[in-house]
This record gives structure tokens, C-alpha cells and sequence, in this order.
């Protein structure tokens, strides 16, 4: 890596550069338009970062591999686009299941099925959420620039290791394919976080344990090989790893899972607040779409219009409370401008309740929402 | 040799699921016993399953153990492999497991010569879900799904293994459970995939339906179906009706492929440190 310097870089490659900068050592990935340049980029550059890069016979295995190594100790990622996606969600909820840490890409296509492979979507937000079977909490961050696409994969990283938890890079083919200029931030400059390894004599260690780590709800992981011994399963276990059908264990396990997610949203969901002190109309975007939305907004604004832009950069879990703080400046309205048929409006719409009213803007067939469009969406709302 | 039961299985989670005349205890005997017998690390070696009555296993093995999806146990074996190549690194999976929804990891795994020792508890049909019919079950077997006895042709599991490539295959069964030992010694001990189909009775859902009442029955058809690999060779296609080669049916040598990609990183790493 070059320090500090700028660099032309697009979406997929700057994911490649942020896996490698946070410590990645373990891709498996099957190729699909548009995030095959990540595999390409991983193949080229993990052997001589130390880490190693393998083309599974596809995402299910890819999803499969990603999780061994992880156990062994390996920072681990894949990259993939909807078809894939599909494929992957079963080993994904083992991983959510097993508390494996690893970073799942995908960059969005519009789909359903193989839909059109090279043209943008945000079709995947809800499948992203609810995509592997049975009640769990997902982290999933979206980023709406190349710069955005590298840090955001460190901290997809960082989120993965610090919680014990797959994190999903959900990307859009924009982004993906975008090339920007970007400046690197240096090794010193960068945080970059482990993940908690027992403190405990090896015949004492509880991989599920409930009240154990830096984190509450998130018990230290060993690795293969360290002579723990330790028990991983996607059926419902006890705090020694093993299955239980008790239910008394089963639920406390399960709202631990759920809950390590779910009670520090402070710490994990983030957003980007533009304009939205005095916005009478606020835009919620997300990825490539706030781009558009950015410019919609600073055109309103030249126009005399007060409108605003809440950005999720955590898509999930949802940013409630950045949204409730919006709806208590009761706004006039609130435009939520997808590329889809309106996935994301549904928990705003949610948030708002009768109180504000929510606007959608919605692009379904591969084509950029236009800031003209969410322009025009504004001014019709005031 | 005298084994040291509880520093191989985990006696505390017995007793196990398995029915009454199962034979996939006497596989997993056969497991440890070769795993004693090679004085193997225990701390350096993970176990990986996926699912069926057979993926339990490793929930009995006092080591690093990994009980997956149905299907992947190889594929999450591959990254545990390739992220650690110094661990052994065994999978236990099933015909329905192995066969069906994970064929396609099998050939994978094989056409690799990965490092791995992938043992098939081979019983011929789905224990855990009562009885269906999987692709090792014999054209004519009655199942919970071939109520009129199997239509369709079974796999020779070694066979793929040898055509995608696979550098060490081999079979036995309960019965000839000395053997099955020797030839598990000898699969974790080959350098690159190895595979062992180990034949395993399934009373309760194969041998009821197929006239095959007890273990003890089960038990002895595999006595009289099984020819020594060694004999094989020499027998007419008549002669080898209903029957089966049993011992290390290929082994050869072909370049590993964590050894391989352990130089590409040496090289590349040396390239850019000069
Ligand atoms: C994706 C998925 N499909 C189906 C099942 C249901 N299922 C569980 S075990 C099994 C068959 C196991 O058969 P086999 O591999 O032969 O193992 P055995 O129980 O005979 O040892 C099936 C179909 C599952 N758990 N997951
Ligand atoms: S159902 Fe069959 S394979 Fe499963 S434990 Fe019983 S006898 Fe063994
Ligand atoms: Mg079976």
C-alpha cells in the first residue's frame, strides 16, 4: 500500500485493499458480475499478504470455507452478487448460529434470479436482513463511495471480530464499479480490532458462554489448534457448545445471540446527518443512491428550499433512534429514494407512524435514481 | 493396544444417539483406534461433520470438533485445511451427505488432493430422517421413498472419488472392523485426499425394510458381499454381481495442494522482500 497518497481506485478494488489492511488471510469466493474483480483482486494479492486465496465450485462452499477458516484463526471474507447471495444464506446463518466472524460482500444487482447482471440495484436490503432462516440480528453496512467501500470494509472487519458475528457488505454495482480518487489512510492511522481469545485454562473455556468478554453477550473465540478442544454446531447449544433441546438453555442462548446485536446499536450503527438541523424534507438514501440524494439536496438548498439527508451507513440493524430524532422535528416529509420497489421505506415508514409523511422514490430496472428526480420528489413535498 | 478411552471421547455427552446395533459406533472405534495407533496430536487435529445420524460423532471425540450443514462438512473442512495447514484435519460424513446434496464438494475436495481424510459412514440410506433412499441405496432396496424397491443406479463412491482424481481410496465395513482400522491409519497418514468408504449398518431403517432384521444379519451380508481388493481384479463382471471390493483400492502420489500454495506464498513473499 501506498501511504497517503491518492489513488485512482474502484468500489471492488478499495474492498480488497481494506480486507488486506484489516488483516484479512482467508478469501473463498465463487466468480459473479459485478464483484468478481474482489476474487481477482484477493487471488493476486492475499499469497503475498500471507493469506490464502481459494475459487470454491460455489457460494455454498465458498460461505462453508470462509467459516473453517475461521474457526482456525483466519480473518475471512467472500464476495458475491444476488444468485450467490441466495446460495450462501444457509452457511451464513450458521455462521451467525456458530458466532463465526467473516466478512460477506455483496455487490447488488437487479435481480430477482439473474435479473440483470451488470446494472445497479438495492434489491437485497431485505434478504440481507432476513435472508438466512429463523430469528437473528445482522449487521450490514453500506457504503456510497470508493472511499467508503475501504473503510467500511475495515470496520465490517472490526464489527466481525469485536462481536463474533458475520457482517455484510452490501454494495451496489455503482460502487462496485465506481472509480474514485481516494487517499489511503496509513497502518498507523488505521484501528484495527481482534477478536477476544480466552483468558481461561483450556478445560474451563465455554465457547457460548453468557457473561464472559469485553463485550456483554460476546464470549472469546479460540481457534482450532490452540488445544481448547471446543464443540461448534448450528443446532442450538449450551454454553459448552453442545446441542440442548432445554428450552430454558435454548432461549437464554437465543436472546444472547440476538441481543449482542441488538443491545449495543449505540456502538455499532452509524450514520451520516446532511443538512438535517433545520430540514423541513429529509431524503433517507443509502449506497449510490445518496449520491443523488446529496445532490438533490444541496440543489434545493441553492433554490431556497430547507431540505436534509439521513444517511444509513449501517444498514442494519435499522437507524432508529437518528430517525426518531428526525421525526421529532416533525419534517414535512420524509423521501425515501431506493433502487427497488421500496424495501427500506418499510421500516421508516414504521418509525414515522401517522405523524410524518413518507414519500418513496423508486428505481427498479437498473437504472441510477437521478438527483433531478428526487429534486422534483422534494419539491412536490413542500 | 489398550485405549485411553476418555482422551479420545468425550464421555461426559454419552450416552450417544445412536439405536441399538448401529454400526456407526464401530466406525467411529475404528477412528480412534487409528488415531491412537499413529500417536496423532490430539491438540492439532479438528474433526468436522455435517449432518445425519453420522455427523454426531464428533460431539462424542474429545477434539477440536465442527458439526456443520448437511452436505458441507468438506467445504468447511477445505478452510480449515488451507488456514492451518499444519492441523490433521478428518471429516465424517454420510452416503446421503457425501453423496447427494455434498457430491459436489466430494469431487471438488478430491480433484484438489487437498489434504484431507474424508470417512463415509456408509449405510445405504438416510438414517436420521427414518429411511429414505440416498445414492448408495441398492437398485431394488426398499426405502421410505422407494416403497417399490430403488429404480435408480447407486454411486461407487471410491470410483468418483479415483475419476475426479482423488489420490487414496478405500473401503471396508463393520464386519471386517480390524481392517477398516488399519485402512483409516493408512488414509490420515497419506499425504493428499483420502477417502474411506466404510460400510455401516443402519438397522433400524435399511434392515427392516430389507429383510435384514438384526445387526448381526446386516452384518453378515457385508461378510459375504465383500471380496478383497486384491482378488477383484481377477473376477469376471458375473462374478462380481451383488458384490463389492473391499482394502485401499488407489493410491498414488500427486503434488498437495496446501504444499503448493505454502511455496506460491514463500516465492511471492521473496519476490517482495528483495
Ligand atoms: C439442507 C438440508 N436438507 C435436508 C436436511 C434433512 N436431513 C438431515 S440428515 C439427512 C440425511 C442424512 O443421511 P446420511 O448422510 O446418509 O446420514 P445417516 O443419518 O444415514 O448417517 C437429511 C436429508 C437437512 N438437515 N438440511
Ligand atoms: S437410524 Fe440407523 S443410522 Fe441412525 S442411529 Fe439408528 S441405526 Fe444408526
Ligand atoms: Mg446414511
Amino acid at each position: 500500500m501506498i501511504k497517503n497518497q491518492a489513488r485512482l481506485l474502484q468500489g471492488n478494488e478499495a474492498v480488497v485493499e481494506g480486507a488486506i489492511a484489516a488483516g484479512l488471510k482467508f478469501f473463498a469466493g465463487y466468480p459473479i458480475t459485478p464483484s468478481t474483480e474482489i476474487a481477482e483482486q484477493c487471488a493476486a494479492k492475499l499469497p503475498a499478504a500471507g493469506g490464502t486465496f481459494i475459487q470454491m465450485e460455489d457460494e455454498i462452499a465458498s460461505m462453508a470455507a470462509v467459516c473453517g477458516a475461521s474457526l482456525a484463526g483466519a480473518k475471512s471474507m467472500t464476495a458475491t452478487s444476488g444468485p450467490g447471495f441466495s446460495l450462501k444464506q444457509e452457511n451464513l446463518g450458521f455462521a451467525v448460529k456458530g458466532e463465526i466472524p467473516c466478512v460477506v460482500v455483496n455487490v447488488q444487482r437487479v435481480g430477482p434470479s439473474t435479473g440483470m447482471p451488470t446494472s445497479p440495484a438495492q434489491g437485497d436490503v431485505m434478504q440481507a436482513r432476513w435472508g438466512a432462516h429463523g430469528d437473528h440480528e445482522i449487521v450490514a453496512l453500506c457504503p456510497s463511495s470508493v472511499e467508503e467501500a475501504f473503510s467500511l470494509t475495515v470496520e465490517a472487519f472490526n464489527i466481525a471480530e469485536e462481536y463474533r458475528t458475520p457482517v455484510i457488505l452490501l454494495m451496489d454495482e455503482v460502487i462496485g464499479h465506481l472509480r474514485e480518487k481516494v487517499v489511503l489512510p496509513s497502518k498507523e492511522e488505521l484501528v484495527v480490532k481482534e477478536r477476544e481469545k480466552p483468558s481461561v485454562p483450556q478445560g474451563e473455556y465455554k465457547p457460548f458462554a453468557m457473561k464472559q468478554g469485553n463485550i456483554p453477550g460476546v464470549p472469546p473465540l479460540a481457534a482450532y489448534g490452540e488445544g481448547y478442544r471446543f464443540h461448534v454446531t448450528g443446532l442450538t447449544h449450551g454454553e459448552d457448545g453442545f446441542p440442548t433441546n432445554n428450552p430454558a438453555i435454548a432461549e437464554k442462548q437465543l436472546k444472547r445471540l440476538n441481543e449482542k446485536i441488538s443491545s449495543n446499536k449505540e456502538a455499532l450503527v452509524k450514520v451520516e446527518e446532511f443538512h438535517l438541523d433545520d430540514a423541513e424534507i429529509v431524503v433517507f438514501a443509502y449506497g449510490a443512491t445518496a449520491r443523488s440524494a446529496r445532490k438533490a439536496v444541496n440543489d434545493a438548498r441553492a433554490q431556497g428550499i430547507k431540505a436534509g439527508m439521513l444517511r444509513p451507513v449501517t444498514i442494519w440493524p435499522f437507524a432508529e433512534d437518528a430517525l426518531l430524532k428526525v421525526k421529532a422535528k416533525s419534517p414535512k416529509a420524509v423521501i425515501v429514494a431506493e433502487m427497488n420497489l421500496g424495501q427500506m421505506v418499510l421500516p421508516v415508514k414504521r418509525v414515522m407512524g401517522d405523524s410524518v409523511p413518507v414519500v418513496q422514490v423508486n428505481k427498479l430496472a437498473g437504472q441510477l435514481i437521478e438527483p433531478e428526480e428526487i429534486l422534483s420528489a422534494v419539491k412536490e413535498a413542500i | 493396544m489398550a485405549l485411553p478411552v476418555e482422551k479420545y471421547l468425550r464421555v461426559a455427552k454419552m450416552p450417544h444417539i445412536w439405536c441399538p446395533g448401529c454400526g456407526h459406533g464401530i466406525v467411529l472405534q475404528s477412528i480412534v483406534r487409528a488415531i491412537h495407533e499413529l500417536e496423532l496430536d490430539t491438540e492439532k487435529t479438528v474433526i468436522v461433520s455435517g449432518i445425519g445420524c453420522s455427523a454426531r460423532a464428533p460431539g462424542y471425540l474429545n477434539f477440536d470438533t465442527l458439526h456443520t450443514t448437511h452436505g458441507r462438512a468438506i467445504a468447511f473442512a477445505t478452510g480449515i485445511k488451507l488456514a492451518k495447514p499444519e492441523l490433521n484435519v478428518i471429516v465424517i460424513t454420510g452416503d446421503g451427505d457425501a453423496a447427494a446434496i455434498g457430491g459436489n464438494h466430494l469431487i471438488h475436495a478430491a480433484r484438489r488432493n487437498l489434504d484431507l481424510t474424508v470417512i463415509c459412514f456408509n449405510n445405504n440410506i438416510y438414517g436420521m430422517t427414518s429411511g429414505q433412499y440416498s445414492p448408495l441405496t441398492p437398485q431394488g432396496s426398499y426405502a421410505t421413498t422407494s416403497p417399490y424397491g430403488m429404480l435408480e443406479n447407486p454411486f461407487d463412491l471410491c470410483n468418483l472419488v479415483m475419476g475426479a482424481g482423488g489420490t487414496f481410496a478405500a473401503r471396508s465395513t463393520t464386519h471386517h472392523a480390524r481392517q477398516l482400522t488399519n485402512i483409516i491409519k493408512e488414509a490420515i497418514s497419506h499425504k493428499g485426499f483420502a477417502f474411506v468408504d466404510a460400510l455401516s449398518q443402519c438397522p433400524t431403517y435399511f434392515g427392516r425394510r430389507n429383510k435384514l432384521r438384526t445387526p448381526r444379519e446386516m452384518m453378515k451380508w457385508f461378510e459375504d458381499r465383500a471380496v478383497p481388493a486384491r482378488n477383484w481384479d481377477k473376477m469376471s463382471p458375473e462374478e462380481r454381481e451383488g458384490k463389492f471390493p473391499v482394502g485401499v483400492l488407489t493410491k498414488t502420489q500427486a503434488p498437495e495442494l496446501t504444499e503448493v500454495y505454502g511455496q506460491l506464498i514463500e516465492q511471492l513473499q521473496q519476490r517482495g522482500g528483495e
